[in-house]
């Protein structure tokens, strides 16, 4: 009863999953369009090449038949002209062909890699935070290059192979139909052999695909994290982990290989034994009179001419396989919706006053439990709301919601009482500067870094951010000023540096509003004053949102939200909150109070002095 | 290697004239030879193989040049003479060779991959091996993407050149020469008249070839540059759509991205270009050849067959000339992915075990730097007669500003670098007379980063003991307070970290981190800033975990979070790598110093 219906539903997966892989075929033959003027060059160039390389078998069969026959030196002479010519006409088209089908290939895989990077940028963070970074690397580089190959070295090679074998029988059955008919024994019996090495190629390739990433991660992450590593002496566990990849990923190659490896010789003697037969029954003919031994010559001559496609049959098949699955891999990406677009008709959000409502909002990623529930808070232009809470509240994703990274799965948040997602989320995100947790830093100069925001900000500009970011001085002791490099391959920053360089970045584009993340504190003591001088600089006057964690933050600010799982348990100032002993006031004593004192001490040695002649002193 | 990775410096501004010319140039012309040396030892492994393939390969040329010659003896021998028998025999004797041919050829292809990916496997092993015992000053000075293409796309780059590229290479100059001494063999003069465009070929090949390895280099070196810009855009993502700057960078990437198009159309047009000049060469062969051939039979001094034969001959001399011409351009790149592997692999290991280098027995925990001098660079150096004596069991907080080389001590006790002058002793030993193995799983380090692997939270946790049972994991979980956060969680211990920790936060992934340590049971545990990326209301929880993890391990804490420090047996504060002041909370806060006046300024609080 069962395998019966199961044996159906196999048949009908195996039938659909045949004409899912047929349509990727047909997308990625449709990146051809726009290039369709190369993709013809190339085409007639290759019927054309083929075409005169066809001719010259029959050029000599003809001085054979003809010329040495009546040994006419002219007619010889004549052919050996004619061979020349053609040869060079088809050395031109074998250059047209060349050059044209890899023009192609890379105008493709150019509008591949442009497509998949502006696709990349629209997609939401939804998107990825799922997504690995090597992941989409692979796409990005493996993929493409599979799909790049493939328009050459497939497609067209096999396009090839398909013209020369038509004409080749067209051409076979003028000379000699019964040879002919002999020939083309051999199709069917190469069609099924490559269909059958295909199908099982391509769980051995997806294997390979997918076990080389893995390595990847490997890799990836041993090398990233050697100083655990090396902490823990787990270099050997590390290096048994990637061989047991590496194995694997060696083991599934070499299944390939070894299919390739038969398969590819058994097509040659496919090819050759018909040739054999050819010579043989022609031969019989040819003693019986029944065929000039100018034409035997000429079919043995043309059938050695498919030797090429059907050697390269393999290859084609391989490449067949790979551009399918760099093919899906690629689709996939591109049809992946951003879960977040504009509406229609968005408008542009304009002068903004700062007014910024949640209104019931609440929140969950993808199917998850809510982390925000019925959250309401109204900030007035110009206020400090402070959102304190323990680890995993909710505070972050709340800054989260206001630039439209993510969507709110009910409520809705307004800015001067438009709705968030009425308006262009271009508009929307230049008017809410972020400063986050990660700073990221991009491989570029201090001064490109800043102004990463701005395209057309000018040397004042950043400067003047930079000091009202605290970080002029820091700056300009550079041994290249502001034209240092820094990121990865350059100036390495420390965390509170980073986060200046965040606040200058964000300062430039003069939002309206501030969205901070300050709850972490990986920054030395040195850079503490100063940052905490950056924030006060850059919030005044703009409606700001912060997880804080500085109490002179939370004292200044407009209106504190304790938040504890996803929900505000508490909502007031500084003053009104702590004499009602809840939440606010609990958190207050275990991590605020010493602050307090400490502010007091402050003040009362006037410790930057101090702290400045101590390093003078130091210094000298 | 250093080099190299400062090219792509000036990418942004000065990429056309700096690092897409510059970022693979640096490839020194004799790499042939250097890469053909390193690369011996690798084929020398596997020589039965290669020698069985190579003579597979011999015995497949000599079948396959067999071929046409049989097929001319049929036409002249038999089917010129009416000798059907003959015929006949030929016919089989043909589908015996044809059926050798094809297992020759499938036990050469295969005996071939086979070397191929083991000597693959091994060198990405060595490779891989290489690095882990590289020390971090290294991983200081590299960028793991740049490390990481090496061992990625270069390997791969060999490998389609050990799979098919080279096989066919070799096969088509053994079936060269099989050609020419075949073509010999039926006729001196007409085989020699044939080779006479041969310096022409040669002399049009070299000139091309110049042309081709420069314009391939530049390919080569935009890629890498494109797939730069992709890996940062893309890691920088967030920061690109909340600057709303998806425009400029699509701009921005759009020119890379079409320098890299029009770099790879010039290469393939200067690749194509060879296909025409085999093609002419081969027809002036042909012509000469018919031209002669044919004056020779009309004259009776040669047979039809014979001519028939050579032609199929010269049609097949040149077939391995265009698979040479056109498997060129792959030789090029897999030289250079060699040659960038065998870097790596030379890389000086600078921190090695002393032959005989003892295992450090179980150790109490007591901890000194005697006189020690160190600066990463040795001109520059960050500690300058440093001492310091940790007894076992004791917790020394060290604070000062940045720069002051606090970290620096850190390292040196775990032996990540090593010191110029003085020692570092534990119990006694001198850390550099142990093995390092021996010494650092001995010692415990905390990172400011936790950095977590991808994988479930037990196994992570695990990491710090690989043969602990699940309740011991638990246990540790529980002792630093984050068993009831990861119970939590839906999958609970079998929850999976995905790529960097990033579906937990800061707090959470250094609290694993700290179970993670506690688990492994150093004597002596570092904390490098291990508190400073949890937030403040997380503080309460590490506080405690912290109590639990330094009890009864002589602890080097490197913290600004007055917590941590105050209850310090010895707090050292460090200035321009010495210490300056030294003494409990207490003792320092009386002699009202720096330490008094770092407190006053706030120390980050709690």
């Amino acid at each position: 009863m069962i395998s019966p219906k199961r044996e159906t539903s196999k048949v009908l997966m195996a039938l659909d999953s045949w004409k899912a892989n047929l349509l990727i075929f047909i997308r990625i033959i449709g990146l051809l369009r726009p290039h369709w003027v190369p993709t013809l060059g190339a085409v007639i160039s290759m019927v054309l090449s083929t075409g005169f390389a066809l001719i010259v078998p029959w050029l000599l069969a003809w001085v054979i038949d003809t010329g040495l026959r009546h040994g006419q030196f002219s007619s010889l002479l004549l052919a050996t002209g004619a061979i020349l010519v053609t040869s060079s006409l088809r050395g031109l088209c074998a250059y047209g062909q060349g050059y044209l089908s890899q023009a192609v290939s890379n105008l493709v895989a150019y509008d591949l890699r442009n497509r998949l990077y502006d696709h990349l940028q629209t997609l939401s963070f939804s998107f990825h935070d799922e997504a690995e970074t090597g992941q989409l690397m692979s796409r990005l580089t493996v993929d493409i290059e599979a799909v790049r190959n493939f328009i050459p070295l497939g497609l067209l090679r096999g396009l090839v192979a398909l013209v020369t074998f038509s004409a080749v029988t067209v051409i076979l059955f003028r000379l000699d139909w019964h040879l002919a008919m002999v020939t083309l024994i051999c199709l069917p019996i190469l069609v099924l052999l490559s269909v059958q090495v295909g199908r099982r190629l391509r769980p051995i390739w997806s294997g390979v695909q997918n076990e080389t990433g893995a390595l990847g991660t490997v890799m990836q992450e041993s090398l990233s994290g050697m100083r655990v590593v090396k902490a823990f002496a787990r270099e050997d566990f590390e290096i048994a982990k990637y061989e047991a990849k590496n194995r694997e990923v060696r083991e599934l190659n070499m299944g390939a290989m070894r299919l390739s490896a038969w398969n590819q010789p058994l097509m040659v003697l496919v090819l050759n034994v018909v040739t054999v037969v050819i010579v043989w029954i022609g031969g019989i003919a040819v003693i019986g009179h029944q065929l000039s031994l100018g034409v035997l010559v000429a079919v043995t001559q043309y059938i050695l001419l498919l030797g090429t496609p059907v050697r390269s049959f393999g290859y084609m098949v391989t490449w067949f396989m790979r551009g399918l699955s760099g093919g899906i891999r690629i689709f996939g990406v591109l049809d992946t919706q951003p879960t977040i677009t504009d509406a229609p008709g968005a408008k542009a959000l304009k002068h903004v006053k700062g007014h910024v409502r949640f209104e019931n909002v609440s929140f969950a990623y993808g199917n998850g439990r809510e982390v925000l529930q019925d959250i309401t808070i109204d900030a007035q232009p110009g206020q400090i709301i402070a959102i304190l809470g323990a680890t995993g509240s909710g505070k972050s994703t709340i800054l989260h919601l206001l630039p439209r990274f993510y969507e709110a799965t009910s409520g809705r948040v307004t800015i001067d009482g438009q709705d968030i997602r009425k308006v262009t989320q271009t508009s929307l995100r230049r008017n809410v500067g972020l400063v986050l947790q990660d700073v990221f830093l991009f491989n570029a100069t201090l001064r490109d870094n800043i102004a990463y925001g701005v395209a057309s900000a000018t040397d004042e500009q950043i400067i003047a951010a930079a000091k009202v970011a605290r970080l002029h001085d820091f700056a300009i002791g550079l041994p290249d000023g502001y034209d240092t490099w820094v990121g990865e391959r350059g100036v390495t920053l420390s965390g509170g540096q980073k986060q200046r360089v965040a606040i200058a970045r964000t300062l430039l584009l003069n939002p309206r509003i501030l969205v901070l993340d300050d709850s972490t504190s990986s920054v030395d003591m040195e850079t503490e004053y100063l940052i905490q001088q950056a924030l006060d600089a850059v919030m005044r006057g703009r409606t700001t949102f912060v997880v804080a964690s500085r109490l002179r933050t939370i004292k200044n600010a407009d209106k504190i939200m304790v938040l504890e799982k996803g929900r505000i348990v508490e909502r007031g100032t500084h003053e009104t909150l702590l004499p009602q002993g809840g939440p606010y006031a609990q958190l207050y004593d275990l991590q605020l109070r010493e602050q307090e004192e400490f502010e007091a001490r402050m003040l009362a040695s006037s410790p930057e002095q101090q702290w400045n002649e101590e390093k003078r002193e130091a210094v000298r | 290697m250093k080099q190299s990775s400062y090219t792509i410096h000036g990418r942004r501004n000065r990429w056309r004239e700096n690092s897409l010319e510059g970022a693979d140039e640096n490839v020194s012309k004799k790499f042939d030879w250097y890469v053909i040396k390193k690369f011996g030892p690798y084929v020398g492994r596997y020589k039965g193989w290669t020698l069985v393939s190579v003579a597979l390969m011999l015995l497949y040329t000599v079948l396959n040049l067999a071929n046409p010659f049989l097929i001319g003896v049929a036409i002249d021998q038999f089917i010129g003479h009416n000798d059907l028998r003959g015929l006949a025999i030929t016919g089989i004797v043909l589908i015996i060779v044809n059926v050798l041919m094809w297992q020759a050829q499938y036990w050469q292809v295969w005996s071939m991959s086979w070397a191929g990916q083991q000597i693959l496997y091994n060198l990405s092993s060595d490779m891989f091996t290489h690095l882990q015992s590289l020390s971090l000053s290294f991983y200081d000075r590299t960028q793991i993407g740049r490390v990481m293409s090496r061992l990625q796309s270069d390997i791969d780059v060999l490998e389609s050149m050990l799979s098919s590229g080279l096989l066919s290479m070799l096969g088509s100059l053994v079936s060269l020469v099989g050609i020419i001494i075949a073509m010999l063999a039926m006729n001196v003069t007409l085989a020699l008249l044939s080779f006479t465009v041969l310096p022409i070929m040669f002399v049009i090949a070299a000139f091309w070839q110049r042309f081709a390895q420069r314009s391939f280099r530049r390919t080569r070196a935009a890629i890498s540059v494109v797939n730069a810009t992709l890996q940062e855009n893309i890691t920088g993502m967030r920061v690109i759509q909340s600057l709303a700057r998806e425009e400029r960078n699509r701009d921005e990437f759009d020119e890379l991205n079409a320098y890299n198009r029009d770099t790879n159309l010039e290469a393939s047009r200067i690749a194509a270009l060879i296909l025409p000049l085999v093609e002419v060469v081969a027809a002036m062969a042909i012509a000469i050849t018919v031209l002669y051939g044919g004056v020779l039979v009309s004259q009776g001094s040669l047979k039809v067959g014979v001519l028939v034969a050579f032609t199929l001959y010269i049609n097949r001399f040149f077939d391995p000339i265009r698979e040479i011409s056109q498997q060129y351009s792959q030789l090029q790149r897999a030289g250079v992915a060699a040659e960038r592997i065998f870097q790596i692999l030379e890389t000086p290991v600078e921190i090695k075990d002393k032959p005989g280098a003892e295992e450090l027995p179980q150790i109490h925990g007591e901890v000194e730097f005697r006189d020690v001098t160190f600066g990463y660079n040795r001109d520059l150096p960050v500690l300058r007669d440093f001492n310091l004596h940790m007894k076992a069991g004791q917790t020394v907080a060290i604070v000062g500003p940045t720069g002051a080389g606090k970290s620096t001590i850190a390292g040196l006790l775990a032996r990540f670098y090593d010191i110029q002058q003085g020692s570092v002793l534990v119990d006694g030993h001198d850390v550099r007379d142990v093995t390092q193995h021996s010494l650092r799983s001995q010692i415990g380090v905390v990172l400011q980063e936790p950095f977590l692997f991808t994988g479930t939270i037990r196994d992570n946790i695990r990491y710090g003991r690989l043969e602990a049972a699940d309740e011991e994991v638990a246990e540790a979980a529980r002792a630093v307070g984050v068993h009831d956060l990861i119970t939590q969680l839906p999958e609970g211990y079998d929850t999976l970290i995905r790529e960097r920790g990033r579906n937990l936060s800061v707090g959470q992934r250094q609290l694993i981190s700290f179970a993670r340590a506690l688990l492994a049971d150093p004597r002596i545990l570092i904390l490098d800033e291990a508190t400073a990326n949890i937030d403040t209301f997380t503080e309460l929880l590490v506080q405690q975990a912290l109590k639990r993890l330094l009890h009864g391990r002589t602890a080097l804490v490197i913290a600004h979070r007055l917590s941590t420090i105050k209850g310090a047996d010895n707090i050292v504060v460090l200035q321009g790598g010495r210490i300056v002041e030294q003494g409990t909370h207490a003792e320092l806060l009386q002699r009202n110093g720096i330490y008094a006046s770092l407190y006053a300024m706030g120390f980050r609080h709690t």
